[in-house]
């Protein structure tokens, strides 16, 4: 009982320490708020959900002595919240609207890249990014990334953002999400092409400062 | 023999799931001769250092163990 009581204590106040790093949980915000507010338009929607996120990650705080337990956790919380908001969403969204998004993609962005024997269309061959960290300290480089990210079709930047923010393994995601392997591999495929093809167009093709 | 549009689609695949010795070996031969998709390989590294470097601006909150 005494023992009982006692570990219980040494984990909230272990616990405690998380949010008591200021540092640490303001950036786990800044990071909950950008994938929450790629997938969900609505700005207010989403610092809801990140909101609602963290209050319930908190109440459950006795539960997580390290920080990177605890930050898989949030996140799975507040990926749930923007799947249910998405689906709500998708009430007045037209389906294809999120597929396709203002740009090429999918197949018909393969298609402009390529020429019918699978070699690359001339004008779209990849060229060299020069310095492939420059920009990474630039905050104007972060201001396309971001616009880049935003302008992938809702379902790529949903999965493209698990695998590559949230560093989910391909399994746990195809599980979640309930896709298949090929597919979930199809998707990020698109949602690499389309962000490379914005990020040349956008800056890396641009003129060099 | 693999490709440009076959080997883009591989370089990312890559990414995701350990290639086959098959896969590896059609994909190193068609990369070793083709500049642009040796770029794209490249690029698709980038995106996912990128990514991040974009959400983790800083190290010091990363857990050591």
């Amino acid at each position: 009982m005494t023992n009982a009581t006692l570990s219980v204590e040494m984990d909230s106040s272990a616990a405690s320490n998380i949010f008591q790093d200021g540092a640490f949980i303001e950036e786990l915000r800044v990071q909950m708020l950008k994938f929450a507010r790629l997938q969900v338009r609505d700005i207010q929607l989403a610092e809801d959900a990140v909101q609602e996120a963290m209050l319930s990650a908190y109440q459950h705080i006795d539960r997580f002595a390290r920080q990177s337990a605890f930050k898989t956790w949030v996140f799975s919380i507040l990926k749930n919240k923007v799947i249910d908001l998405l689906r709500k969403e998708k009430r007045h969204v037209v389906a294809s609207q999120l597929e396709d998004g203002p740009n090429l993609s999918g197949e018909a962005l393969i298609e402009h890249l390529f020429e019918e024997n699978g070699h690359w269309q001339k004008d779209e061959r990849p060229k060299k990014w020069d310095q492939p960290d420059h920009g990474v300290e630039n905050e104007h480089f972060w201001r396309i990334f971001d616009a880049c990210l935003e302008a992938l079709p809702a379902k790529y930047g949903r999965l493209f953002m698990m695998r590559e923010f949230l560093e989910m393994e391909t399994p746990e995601i195809c599980h979640n999400e309930d896709v298949s392997v090929t597919s979930l591999n199809v998707t990020l495929y698109r949602a690499r092409l389309r962000l490379r093809e914005c990020l040349e167009d956008n800056w890396f093709g641009k003129e060099k400062s | 023999m693999m490709n440009c549009k076959q080997a883009a689609q591989m370089l990312s695949e890559k990414l995701d799931r350990p290639l086959s010795a098959k896969e590896k070996m059609a994909l190193t031969l068609h990369t070793t001769m083709c500049p642009p998709c040796r770029l794209f390989g490249k690029q698709m590294g980038s995106l996912r250092d990128l990514s991040k470097a974009y959400t983790k601006p800083k190290d010091q909150h990363e857990e050591k163990n």
